[in-house]
């Protein structure tokens, strides 16, 4: 594998609660590889968006980051001031989930995408305009010229998701954090979305790390997924062998409670037991424990280790997918 | 006799701007008994709009609605009559759709006959309540005590409780994450079986609406477009809406596979494309699809389309694809 | 809300690390001395050292052992006075703002509930009240009904039962729109009815807020058309009145500042206690339930 572009050590994030903190991220290992998509997948509670906001230090006031974080040899989680503020749309850009309101209502497109350029790159205002125009037509936007006069409520939601993209790209980060990017939007937006992903960061040699719950979307455009679960990674490995044969009891249980449309209709639906737990409430041992059905005796006191497989990794001991 | 008909359904909605426009253009629909129909379509397209005119919550500007024979009569101040009280509808949000300050049996109970008494009225919130999947002891707590999942299937058994033929949902799973989805979705399954309960469910999400629905209606911009049963609908489409549609959904196979783009915009409802409201992002448009609506009609077995492609004049048209909207998507 | 954000905003949450509501210092100290003044209203007979109306002491006495807040320039002692003030203001402020509240509370509820040609006069003829400064107002209406205690409460309550009205229209018209309230329709609830258990079990919460706050301005009111000579009048022992005398007679400075005090400290005790209400109400900083799994 190629020189990761960021590697993530034991990140653990807490977070103050009424006497004391709780912690949504609880140890946390993944590898970025350079011109990858690497997808986080995990449902509400998972912890997956805690953890890339400590990366860019966006995590809310008084939660603490504690673990290892290299990007470009420098520790993302002990930067702050200036160079905090360098890495943030210089080294790493980021994409919201709601394009109505990540974007600012009372700046034109064009001054907000400006902006990065001219604090990064420190280019004058006539070559930002330029850059500004070549980057909304790099996210197919059509007329250029027009929309960087425009504002965000005279676009769609799938246009301004390209805007926000278009400005998180603006300062030519090597890597861009997506966090559920196309979740607020319809089907056929969203292709336009996943396509435009997969083209830029082929264009441009760009990593993107792809957070959302929707495995139809990991499917498409994610090189290798981590699937986190109450605070911890659970499983990664390549897309296809991950997905097809999962070795995690709930990565399978997930993909088991997902309607299959490329399968016909009767096939069964199977919802997994229980809920997600609160970060607060998170039970002993394997997290997962209470609503697996291969639990042993043991998976309600030991917290299983991440265990290396090749290019796959899982946290279960009991591992009962045999692989064909 | 179909359970619910919506014949010709007009909706109009005035905006902010002064400006009218036809949220539902002139739409029909046959639900019959114990049947689960899903309407699909994307933002603007005006399923939302369809399924309150279809109860009564918004008053329709032209077209019919007939509920078990009779009209379906937008709601006064007065309260609804018994009969029409045996359709019902499920909102989309589980959090804004029960009242905060209410116990959970007792907002069940609302649609319990009156003249029940107190403990026949209690032992049907129970019954409700298990028929749902909850324990009895939830009738006693409060909405906030429960998850997204678990609200959405007390909103359920509320509507079950005034014994319905038919539930409405407006995008009953749209605010669920992915274990409490499969739930609720096998819940409505398993009660439109046993109950012999017809559902008219509202979504946008393709692919739990393949699992569920018996026939598929696809709205596009106010109109329906196409409609028929889930399968044959999923392998053949017959609309180009409904292919680009089909073609939309990403499948979590591992594949790699991309999803098919539709290229351009949703128009302004407020200004609809003249002819074919779908023209201007047809991948097969003609000339006939510039100028006049192409009117849904039967092609075949329980297949209704709305599409020239399938009107015989047509046919000897040459097609000439348009061009994409940029020269790379 | 969709369960992802409803489970940031629970996060968000717990890591505000908050109190409950009324067990801020602010709440705890306005509702001690909002119950102070209430004690001393009730046992004012025995609380107070000496008759209020009585003339018998040496005029301009400042504060003592034997006149804690002197004497007056009739020789009455002023901490009596003070003290008795308190059964006119307090169970006055009471009575007004309840009658205003129900006012506007019933006017409110029925332009909401019928809204056409009802929403449109109740607001207006409410904007046309809010259009004047509360005191100006009051002092009008006093000025054409005559002098005296009974008709500055009656102004005053013209000049309060607006805000009412506003609020519970608003309340009325917002609930009645909401999901739940659509959903008891459709399942054959009356609009009475829905009216009834629906909405409002919500309105009393405000309300109570507003009312609460209502008092601090109810006592200003009052002892601001006192003030005036417009409310109550000698020989009465009304703060706004008290505070009238005083400024006649600057140099002797215990006869405006302890009653002025009073009014200050009543109102401000009103004050943080709607303020802590309106905490207690607001369902983001209140006590989060918790979830059954």
């Amino acid at each position: 594998m190629s020189t990761p572009l960021l590697e993530v050590e034991e990140l653990r994030v807490r977070l103050p609660v009424r006497g004391g903190s709780i912690s949504v991220v609880d140890g946390v290992d993944y590898v970025v590889a350079e011109s990858e998509v690497f997808g986080v997948a995990g449902e509400s509670g998972s912890g997956k968006t805690m953890s890339v906001l400590a990366l860019i230090g966006l995590l809310p006031s008084g939660a603490t980051a504690s673990g290892r974080a290299s990007f470009r040899g420098l520790d993302l989680l002990a930067l702050r001031g200036r160079a905090l503020r360098d890495i943030r749309g210089g080294g790493i850009g980021m994409v919201f989930q709601d394009p109505m309101t990540s974007l600012h209502p009372m700046l034109s497109i064009g001054q907000q995408i400006e902006e990065p350029i001219r604090q990064h790159l420190g280019v004058p205002r006539a070559g930002a305009r330029r850059r500004a125009a070549e980057l909304l037509d790099a996210v197919r936007l059509p007329d250029p010229e027009r929309a960087l006069r425009a504002y965000p409520h005279q676009f769609s939601g799938g246009m301004r998701q390209r805007v926000a993209i278009a400005i998180a790209l603006a300062a030519e980060p090597e890597l861009l954090i997506a966090d559920e990017p196309t979740t607020a939007l319809d089907v056929t937006v969203q292709a336009g979305i996943i396509r435009l992903l997969d083209a830029l960061r082929r264009e441009r040699g760009l990593s993107v790390v792809l957070i959302t719950h929707d495995l139809g979307v990991m499917s498409a455009i994610a090189d290798r997924i981590a699937v986190f679960y109450a605070g911890r990674v659970v499983e990664t490995g390549p897309r296809d062998d991950l997905l097809r044969h999962p070795r995690h009891p709930y990565t399978k249980a997930l993909l088991d409670a997902l309607p299959h449309p490329e399968l016909p209709a009767d096939h069964p639906l199977v919802p997994i037991a229980g809920t997600p737990p609160a970060p607060a409430a998170v039970p002993e041992g394997c997290a997962f424990h209470p609503r697996c059905d291969h639990r042993l005796e043991a998976c309600s006191v030991v917290v299983p280790e991440l265990v290396h497989d090749g290019p796959r990794a899982f946290a279960c001991p009991v591992d009962p997918f045999v692989r064909a | 006799m179909s359970v619910l008909e919506i014949d010709s359904l007009e909706v109009t909605y005035e905006r902010r701007d002064r400006a009218r426009f036809r949220a539902v253009a002139g739409a029909s629909l046959a639900i019959g008994q114990g049947e689960i129909v899903g309407l699909v379509g994307e933002s603007g397209c005006g399923k939302s709009s369809l399924a309150r005119a279809a109860v009564g919550l918004v008053a329709p500007t032209a077209g019919t609605i007939r509920f078990e024979g009779r009209p379906v009569v937008p709601l006064t101040r007065r309260a609804r009559s018994a009969d029409l009280t045996r359709l019902q509808l499920v909102f989309q949000n589980p959090y804004s759709s029960l009242n905060p300050r209410r116990r959970v049996g007792d907002q069940v109970g609302d649609g319990i006959a009156v003249g029940t008494g107190r403990s026949g009225k209690t032992a049907r919130v129970v019954e409700l309540l298990e028929l749902v999947g909850l324990s009895s002891n939830a009738r006693s707590r409060y909405p906030h005590e429960f998850s997204g999942g678990q609200r959405q299937r007390i909103a359920i058994a509320r509507a079950l409780a005034a014994d319905p033929s038919l539930i409405v949902l407006d995008e009953p799973l749209a605010s669920l994450d992915a274990s409490a989805q499969a739930q609720v979705a096998n819940l409505l399954l398993d009660l439109s079986q046993r109950l012999s309960l017809s559902l008219l469910l509202i979504s946008h999400d393709l692919a739990i609406v393949h699992h569920v629905a018996d026939v598929v209606s696809v709205m596009y911009l106010g109109k329906i477009v196409e409609s028929g049963a889930t399968e044959a609908l999923w392998a053949d489409p017959q609309h180009p809406y409904t292919e680009a549609l089909i073609g939309a959904v990403p499948h979590p196979d591992g594949t790699g596979t991309m999803p098919e783009v539709l290229p351009g915009e949703v128009p302004d409802p407020a200004m609809p494309p003249r002819g074919c409201r779908f023209h201007p992002r047809c991948p097969h448009v003609m000339d006939v699809c510039r100028t006049d609506e192409p009117p849904l009609e039967p092609i075949g077995e329980s297949r209704l389309a709305a599409c020239w492609l399938h009107a015989p004049e047509a046919r000897n048209e040459s097609s000439m694809p348009r061009a994409p909207v940029h020269p790379r998507a | 809300m969709s369960e992802l954000a409803a489970s940031r905003s629970d996060l968000r949450a717990a890591a505000r690390a908050t109190r409950p509501a009324w067990r801020q210092p602010l709440a705890v100290t306005g509702a001690v001395i909002a119950a102070a003044w209430l004690i001393i209203a009730v046992f004012a007979p025995l609380v107070a050292p000496y008759d209020p109306l009585a003339q018998d002491f040496p005029a301009f006495q400042p504060p003592s052992g034997a006149h804690l807040f002197g004497t007056d320039e009739l020789g009455r002692d002023v901490l009596s006075r003070v003290i008795y003030g308190s059964r006119l203001s307090i169970p006055l402020a009471l009575l007004l703002v309840t009658v205003s509240a129900t006012i506007g509370g019933l006017s409110g509820a029925a332009a909401g509930y019928f809204r056409g040609i009802t929403d449109g006069v109740v607001m207006r003829v409410s904007d046309l009240v809010f259009a004047f400064p509360a005191i100006i107002l009051a002092m009008v209406v006093t000025a054409v009904l005559g002098r005296g205690v009974r008709n500055a409460v009656l102004a005053i309550v013209i000049v309060s039962w607006p805000s009412y009205a506003r609020v519970v229209r608003g309340l009325v018209l917002s609930i009645g729109d909401s999901e739940y309230v659509q959903s008891a329709r459709l399942l054959g609830v009356s609009s009475r009815s829905a009216l009834r258990r629906e909405v409002l079990p919500n309105v009393a919460g405000p309300v109570l807020v507003l009312a609460t706050l209502d008092l601090g301005t109810a006592i200003l009111l009052l002892s601001g058309l006192s003030f005036l000579g417009l409310g109550a009048q000698p020989p009465h022992p009304e703060w706004g009145a008290m505070v009238a005398t005083g400024t006649q007679y600057f140099q002797y400075w215990w006869m405006g500042t302890f009653p002025g005090l009073a009014i200050f400290t009543a109102v401000m005790a009103f004050n943080f206690l709607g303020d802590s209400l309106r905490d207690v109400f607001d369902p983001r900083t209140a006590q989060e339930g918790r979830r059954v799994r």
